[in-house]
């Protein structure tokens, strides 16, 4: 018999007297007033600027300047949209130009990144190494410290090898960045299948990397999509390599172009925010396709296994 | 052929010494079990066997050649593991193939081999499954299969009956049985299980933290057990080991009781010993020519037996005794003693003096 707790509840002796915990939450919906007060603030302080983002994508120019601003009853356009991709010229602008090399450079720099990274994670979780765990350290090390530290040695060293202002050496820099990362939150997916799949392999006649290869790697595939979405979304949004390292129109990724699009003598407020939009958009369908995922991203170690 | 012989392995895990010299000579077409309980070293003895850990020191040796350093998939083994290991995204059908796709067999030759298998196992409504829809007995069965559906030099198995419930691992043992007698093939068989290792073996080695206690037919582990430890570890009810020393032809026990002195105790006057009792060599009497006296402590109906539980100064002596028997603790009684039976151990070394003199 199905029951569910409700019905049982309900159709108890005593439905004249529920607990008193009970009645609270049926008033709030399952919350109590603090709580909706509390989230209703939090809500509105995080999300009026996406929400102010949105709208100003869509108003005319002078809607924008309008005093008092307006929330409703603007003219909706959708000609900054138009602009972020198609130049004045009516050729490709130079927003979608830089749209397409965070593509590029987010995209190669996540490829490497997982390429080297998983097979990495591989090895510290199956084999006995010396040292093991002050290298684990050692790699972790490198992300302590924020890029603007390094980012002037890097400026220096890149010059000396002809990357500066070129994807190539945003990707290698991204990859660089995302190899710890990786290397990191894999190990804990690698640590949770048995390592017993690739002793059997072994003895049914496979090597040990294409024991890996058949039996581990296809179990770790959920695992490597959402450590390869943290890895792009870190790339897509870098903006302190991207805006030192690199400088000409064809090279600059997304980010650096959109916050030079602030500082001529009259501001596109519109078009800044379209760019914006456009921007956020792949992010915020990344996260929401690895949300799971980014909770136990999160809390990875915390939970026992 | 199928001859494992493993020549001084040592093994250890950080401050833990796995393996300590173990030595071992497996004869084809031998079923030989490994026993020792928890921490002894049997898997790690086994996982130096397949191949997956790096030794320390030691050789392993396959039909006599040297394949020390050759990696698992050269070494020609099948190997069943404790928690089965079977490949979750494979269909049944598919983790039985693993081992014969994985030698480029052809298509034909691994269908033909995988329904032997499962007319062998009774596993044919299986095949389809995956791993996570089979219960643990049908995994178990897969993976057996997996590991004979190939013909290699000899199987490991490591504790494959552990998971299962009691009346399944009875029928399982009766199985392999009848399956190794079918193959004729080489079976390396680590358990903790004394039954299992009695029941099943032609050859058991005792393994104790990582060293090998006794070699010897299942009879001759039980009946002649090398030292004290084994003379434990070996038997249920386990057996009851009474401090005692020979005292010209009596020995004489630290709680004040004596026995006449066994013709084949070649001991020292004097020196402390060990009496080793087992549970079906000693009854409760009235009268008896060799008893010991002791106070009644308790009873252990186990259905076809009854265990007496008989305080002999601070020790208690277990005692099979008829489902029938009665008593009240703190009864006084006569435990009858079969000299010719029981063991005699040095009580510094732990090693059996009974073997000399018998």
């Amino acid at each position: 018999m199905a029951v569910s707790v409700d019905e049982a509840v309900s159709a108890g002796p005593t439905p004249d007297r529920p607990p008193p915990a009970r009645r609270v939450r049926r008033r709030g919906h399952g919350r109590s007033v603090l709580e909706v007060v509390l989230l209703t603030v939090l809500a509105v302080v995080m999300l009026f600027p996406v929400l102010w983002m949105i709208e100003t994508s869509i108003k005319e120019n002078r809607d924008v300047y309008a005093v008092p601003a307006e929330f409703f009853g603007f003219t909706v356009t959708l000609d900054h949209f138009r602009d972020v991709f198609v130049g004045a010229d009516g050729g490709r602008s130079a927003l979608s130009v830089a749209f397409l090399n965070s593509v590029v450079v987010a995209g190669v720099s996540t490829v490497l990144a997982t390429v080297l990274g998983v097979p990495a994670a591989w090895a510290y979780s199956r084999f006995t190494l010396k040292a093991k765990k002050d290298q684990l350290f050692f790699i972790l090390s490198t992300r302590f410290m924020p890029p603007v530290v390094v980012v002037v040695p890097i400026f220096l060293m890149y010059r000396q090898v002809g990357l500066i202002d070129s994807k190539l050496g945003l990707i290698l820099i991204y990859a660089a960045f995302n190899v710890p990362f990786t290397i990191w939150m894999m190990k804990g997916f690698v640590d949770e299948v048995p390592a017993e799949y690739e002793d059997a392999a072994m003895l049914d006649g496979y090597s040990r990397l294409q024991a890996f290869g058949k039996f581990t790697l296809p179990l770790l595939v959920p695992g490597i999509a959402a450590t390869a979405v943290f890895a792009l979304i870190f790339s897509w949004n870098e903006f302190v390599f991207a805006i030192f390292l690199t400088s000409s129109d064809d090279v600059r990724t997304a980010p650096p172009a959109i916050a030079g699009l602030i500082g001529g003598t009259t501001v596109d407020w519109g078009l800044v925010a379209a760019a914006s939009v456009v921007f956020a958009l792949p992010v915020l369908v990344f996260a929401y396709l690895v949300r799971r995922h980014l909770v136990a991203g999160v809390t990875l170690g915390a939970v026992r296994r | 052929m199928g001859t494992v012989a493993v020549q001084g392995l040592c093994k250890s895990f950080g401050k833990v010494q796995a393996l300590d010299g173990v030595t071992l000579d497996v004869p084809d077409g031998a079923f030989f079990v490994v026993l020792g309980p928890s921490g002894a070293g049997k898997t790690t003895t086994l996982r130096a066997i397949a191949g997956l850990d790096r030794l320390d020191a030691g050789t392993v040796h396959l039909d006599g050649r040297d394949a020390t350093t050759d990696a698992p998939a050269a070494r020609d083994l099948a190997m069943v593991f404790q928690n089965y290991a079977l490949y979750p995204r494979h269909t049944v059908y598919e983790n039985i193939a693993s081992p014969l796709r994985a030698r480029r067999r052809p298509s034909g030759e691994i269908s033909a081999a995988v329904e032997r298998m499962s007319d062998l196992l009774h596993i044919g409504r299986l095949l389809n499954r995956r791993p996570a829809q089979l219960s643990g007995g049908e995994m178990q069965r897969v993976a057996l299969a997996r590991a004979l559906v190939r013909s290699p030099r000899a199987f490991l198995m490591d504790e494959p009956l552990t998971n299962l419930d009691l009346k399944l691992r009875v029928e399982m043992r009766t199985e392999l049985t009848r399956i190794h007698r079918s193959l004729g093939a080489t079976f390396v068989y680590v358990t903790n299980d004394q039954v299992e290792a009695l029941s099943m073996a032609d050859q058991v080695a005792v393994l104790k933290e990582g060293k090998v206690q006794q070699v010897g037919t299942p009879t001759e582990v039980y009946e002649r057990p090398a030292n004290q430890w084994v003379a434990g570890f070996v038997g249920s009810p386990p057996i009851s080991l009474l401090p005692c020393h020979a005292e010209g032809d009596r020995l004489v026990g630290a709680a004040g009781w004596t026995l006449p002195r066994p013709r084949w105790a070649a001991a020292q006057d004097g020196r402390p010993l060990l009496l080793g009792l087992r549970a079906e060599d000693l009854s409760v009497e009235r009268r008896a020519s060799a008893t010991l006296p002791g106070e009644l402590y308790g009873l252990e109906p186990l259905g076809d037996r009854t265990v007496v539980d008989v305080r002999v100064g601070a020790q208690i002596l277990k005692v099979k005794s008829r489902p029938t028997i009665t008593g009240t603790p703190g009864e006084q009684v006569l435990v009858a003693v079969d000299l010719d039976r029981a063991h005699l151990f040095d009580a510094g070394t732990g090693l059996s003096l009974s073997e000399a003199g018998r």
